[in-house]
């Protein structure tokens, strides 16, 4: 039931003191008309609703989590516990430098970690999520490119791979998107990029953006000459991070080649995903790109931390500094683990995704099938669904009956019926043990009893719902008169 | 060093040995040598969580945290009902993904259904999406939804909050939106200006109110006059005032946008915050970013989950209304318990205090010498004074007390809310009665 449903004219809770100066009624003019329709409820209908809500939700701490591309790792309470600090939470973004000193501690400690682990000179926190970060590059390269005199460079290479906020980012960034086909193997098709760069194209090309591993869980053996293509034409690399959990302390974005870079602290850096945010997207760049870079940095005189605008900002990207409760989690989880504890995430998580991998693949194909894969691989069932009818849509609801969250589905789009599993490498030993087992009886289930599968989930709050029907007739609201 | 993986030395040993591997070195060979980083990160090394929390606990002490507030200008010092931090800290809602896998994400769609009736009922609109970053980029987002193939260009009030203007700049400056502002006149919009300005070319306008300055503008007027070009028209709104300020859609907003850090979250030094974003029913499907919709499942049980997403950029790619796909899910919850726990007479309540007691504070200031700038506001108003603002502000930080925001070298922008009590303005009147 909705809160709105439990509301009764009358209840409420007494949060606030009376008032101790005389009232100021504004001009009726400037008045609404009526109240807002909020919930009118307890406090107990409060507190049992929401803990009603969390029943029907799933969390890390709910169980295996292994969303592709989504580095679904534990995440730890004592980042939630620093965050929480009145000497964060309590302190106005517009407060005299002096008073800011341990928040843009903060940002400058986070950005040296961060330059450490990819190699960027300058770190920007303002971008508030990936998709954001993205935005913010492109904008970098833009500015770049401008400053130039190259105002003509306003293209940009994305892969067929790429999650669909990179050619969304680029639109937004004034730039049109050059599609390039992946080649056999799942990575860039070296030849043809070649081909396009060293075509009078190549003179309008302001950049590529690039994950790597890619997302479907490959390292581009080619990446050094990839972006050496690229500089040679006169652009700009951009490193999607969404897949740096695979290679901290193994390999760094700028001694790939890449100019600059967004991270996701909500995946890499062990922040809670919200239930889609907020995240933080912070952008790091060479120091060619520095002088662009959005917002205010932080820089130190004698020991004192203050803000400055670079010299040729693009401007601002959101108000204030970003998501700032974000970062103290990610410089929390940064402290606890250390050098050498960043590197063993890395490669535990390397090691899950491979050992899940090698456990499977006797009975899932393999996308790209490579000997090792870095912290994910994709799935290919389109031969299960040959065969038996069973898609890679019944198989992640078969996941949900046995209340694991289901890998990525349908995603990367150059895999007919993907399966993306990223198991991180917060997981032990025995619940991947167990997770594989889920899936081999799953498939076992998909030759014997398809039917089961295409009614799953039945343990669930809903069974499957119509997405369909929610399209063509919106409800988007409760109102009062369905009541 | 500290860990958070479970596996010990002897586990991945063996499960390197099962795939044939004798070391993690094996599974990065593929990588090619000339990019391997050598050597450790340049990092210190891990420690216990006893001693990353003093560590932090020492980065934190060195803020200064004030105990009376009286800075507003955007970002805003209210009551956080206790339900609302209670809420945000169950792992479970704190943690999950986007609600993509919708069977078992139930709760977080309902809580977002939920967040979004509260914002369709405080701002008048008929649809809210799932919020964006913050305030200025669902103002800059806004810009963006109303543009066509003959109108390209967005006029944007000088009276609005800075960030927001910068903001938007940026997104023009990526989109090619052309933009011109709107100049204030008596720390108001210019509607002269904006009659002369506006053209058949304009693809919307976008004021604030109350604006940056606190001033309660004449935004039906506006309206008028927008909407005699079929221009779109953006109302920014502080959705706390609209706890008895006139809706955006009493107004005739096309999309009323605003910041949700008012309803239940932190100063927290600029974010996370919240944007929120609401339009009439004929702008849904423009709206950018994540919305849940109503439906049934496979027994006819009511259900929820996401909608409209031919709108999105998973789905269309280059051609999706924005590139937006993180938001601000676990604000939004923050902003439903505080809807709730508030309820119409509670956020009533919030608003006529927060009036009252600026225009308390207006007059005390008034009596002592300061000249207050004239008409009506909500929450916020500017002073002059002869005495620059730097020593008057000095005054009040060296006793504990943030002072309003200094516009210029003689003018603050002050705000009120419900947490300024009658003794603490009075003691911020006695200290300024000293230096004024």
């Amino acid at each position: 039931m909705l809160i709105y449903e439990k509301s009764r004219q009358g209840r409420g809770s007494s949060l606030l003191p009376a008032c101790d100066v005389p009232d100021h009624p504004l001009p009726e003019k400037d008045l609404r008309a009526e109240a807002p329709g909020l919930p009118q409820v307890s406090e107990v209908d409060l507190s049992r609703h929401y803990t009603e809500l969390a029943h029907k939700a799933h969390g890390v701490n709910d169980g295996f989590y292994p969303l592709g591309s989504c580095t679904m790792k534990y995440n730890p309470r004592i980042n939630e516990k620093t965050a929480a600090l009145p000497g964060f939470t309590g302190v106005h973004p517009l407060q005299p430098e002096s008073t800011v000193q341990g928040c843009l501690q903060v940002l400058k400690e986070t950005g040296e970690a961060l330059s450490a682990i990819t190699g960027m000179e300058a770190f920007t926190f303002q971008p508030a999520a990936g998709a954001h970060g993205e935005f913010t590059g492109l904008l970098l390269i833009m500015a770049y490119h401008q400053a130039n005199g190259q105002t003509q460079r306003t293209k940009i290479i994305v892969p067929d791979s790429a999650h669909g906020t990179n050619p969304a980012s680029a639109v937004m960034a004034g730039m049109s998107v050059i599609n390039v086909d992946s080649d056999e193997s799942g990575c860039v098709d070296v030849a043809k990029l070649r081909e396009l760069c060293e075509s009078e194209e190549g003179q309008e090309i302001a950049g590529l953006m690039l994950t790597n591993p890619n997302t479907a869980g490959l390292f581009d053996p080619n990446i050094l000459e990839i972006t050496r293509i690229i500089h040679d034409c006169g652009g700009q690399v951009y490193y999607d991070g969404a897949n740096l959990n695979a290679v901290m302390g193994i390999a760094r974005p700028a001694d790939m080649g890449f100019d600059c870079v967004h991270l996701n602290l909500h995946k890499t850096f062990s922040t809670p995903h919200g239930g889609g945010g907020p995240g933080a997207g912070p952008v790091g760049c060479r120091a060619h790109l520095a002088p662009f870079l959005p917002g205010k940095t932080v820089e130190e005189k004698d020991g004192v931390l203050t803000l400055a605008k670079p010299a040729q900002s693009l401007g601002e990207m959101k108000d204030f500094y970003g998501n700032f409760l974000v970062a103290v989690k990610a410089l929390t989880y940064i402290k606890t683990l250390g050098a050498e504890g960043i590197l063993s995430a890395s490669q535990n998580a390397v090691l899950n995704a491979n050992y899940m991998m090698a456990k499977l693949r006797d009975l899932y194909d393999i996308a790209f099938d490579t000997k090792v894969c870095m912290h994910e691989f994709v799935m290919d069932l389109s031969r299960l669904l040959k065969e038996t009818g069973v898609s890679a849509m019944d198989i992640a609801k078969g996941l949900l009956d046995h209340g694991i969250h289901p890998p990525t589905m349908y995603f990367p789009l150059t895999v007919h019926e993907a399966l993306m599993v990223e198991p991180t490498e917060t997981e032990s030993r025995e619940t991947l043990d167990w997770a594989i087992g889920v899936l081999r009886d799953l498939h076992q289930l998909a030759h014997t009893d398809p039917e089961a599968l295409h009614q799953a989930p039945v343990t669930t709050p809903v069974r499957r719902l119509d997405e369909v029907g929610a399209a063509r007739h919106p409800v988007l609201r409760y109102t009062r008169e369905e009541a | 060093m500290g860990t958070y993986v479970p596996n010990t030395l002897p586990q991945q040993q063996d499960m390197l040995k099962e795939m044939g591997l004798s070391s993690m070195e094996d599974l990065f060979a593929h990588i090619p040598e000339e990019v391997k980083y050598q050597g450790p990160l340049d990092l210190p090394e891990g420690r216990s969580e006893m001693e990353v929390l003093a560590e932090m606990e020492d980065i934190a002490g060195k803020n200064r945290v004030f105990r009376s507030i009286f800075r507003g200008a955007g970002a805003y010092h209210h009551y956080i009902p206790a339900m609302v931090g209670h809420v945000l800290s169950n792992e479970t809602l704190q943690t999950a993904y986007t609600p993509y896998q919708a069977e078992i994400s139930q709760g977080v769609l309902q809580s977002i259904f939920e967040y979004q009736t509260g914002i369709c009922e405080l701002t008048g609109m008929d649809v809210s999406n799932a919020s964006v970053y913050d305030g200025a980029t669902a103002a800059a987002e806004a810009l963006a939804m109303c543009r066509e193939r003959k109108r390209n260009k967005a006029l944007v009030s000088a009276a609005v909050q800075p960030g927001v203007l910068e903001t938007i700049r940026t997104y023009c400056f990526g989109s090619g939106m052309e933009l011109a502002v709107i100049p204030e006149k008596d720390g108001l919009t210019d509607l002269d200006a904006l009659a002369s300005m506006i053209d058949e070319e304009t693809a919307c306008v976008y004021l604030q109110h109350p604006n940056y300055y606190g001033r309660l503008e004449d935004a039906a007027r506006a309206g008028e006059i927008i909407h005699e070009t079929k221009a779109k028209y953006i109302l920014g709104v502080n959705p706390l005032s609209l706890g008895i300020l006139k809706t955006p859609a009493e107004y005739g907003a096309d999309v009323a946008v605003g910041d949700g850090q008012p309803l239940g979250l932190p100063l927290a030094f600029g974010g996370p915050y919240l944007g929120f974003m609401a339009s009439t029913d004929a702008m849904k499907r423009k709206l950018p970013g994540r919305i849940v919709g109503q439906t049934m499942d496979a027994e006819g049980k009511r259900g929820y989950v996401l909608t409209l997403q031919a709108r999105e950029q998973h789905i269309r790619r280059e051609k999706a209304s924005s590139n937006i796909c993180s938001n601000q899910a676990l604000c939004a919850l923050a902003v439903g318990v505080y809807l709730a726990a508030m309820g119409p007479e509670g956020l009533a309540e919030a608003a006529r205090q927060c009036t009252a007691k600026a225009h308390y504070f207006a007059e005390k200031l008034e009596e002592i010498g300061f000249t207050v700038e004239q008409g009506e506001f909500f929450h916020e108003f500017v002073t002059s004074s002869a005495k620059p603002a730097a020593d008057i502000l000095a005054a009040l930080e060296e006793a504990g007390i943030l002072g309003g925001l200094p516009l210029d070298e003689h003018r603050i922008l002050w705000c009120c809310t419900e947490m300024n009590s009658r003794k603490d303005m009075d003691e911020a009147v006695s200290i300024l009665k000293e230096v004024v």
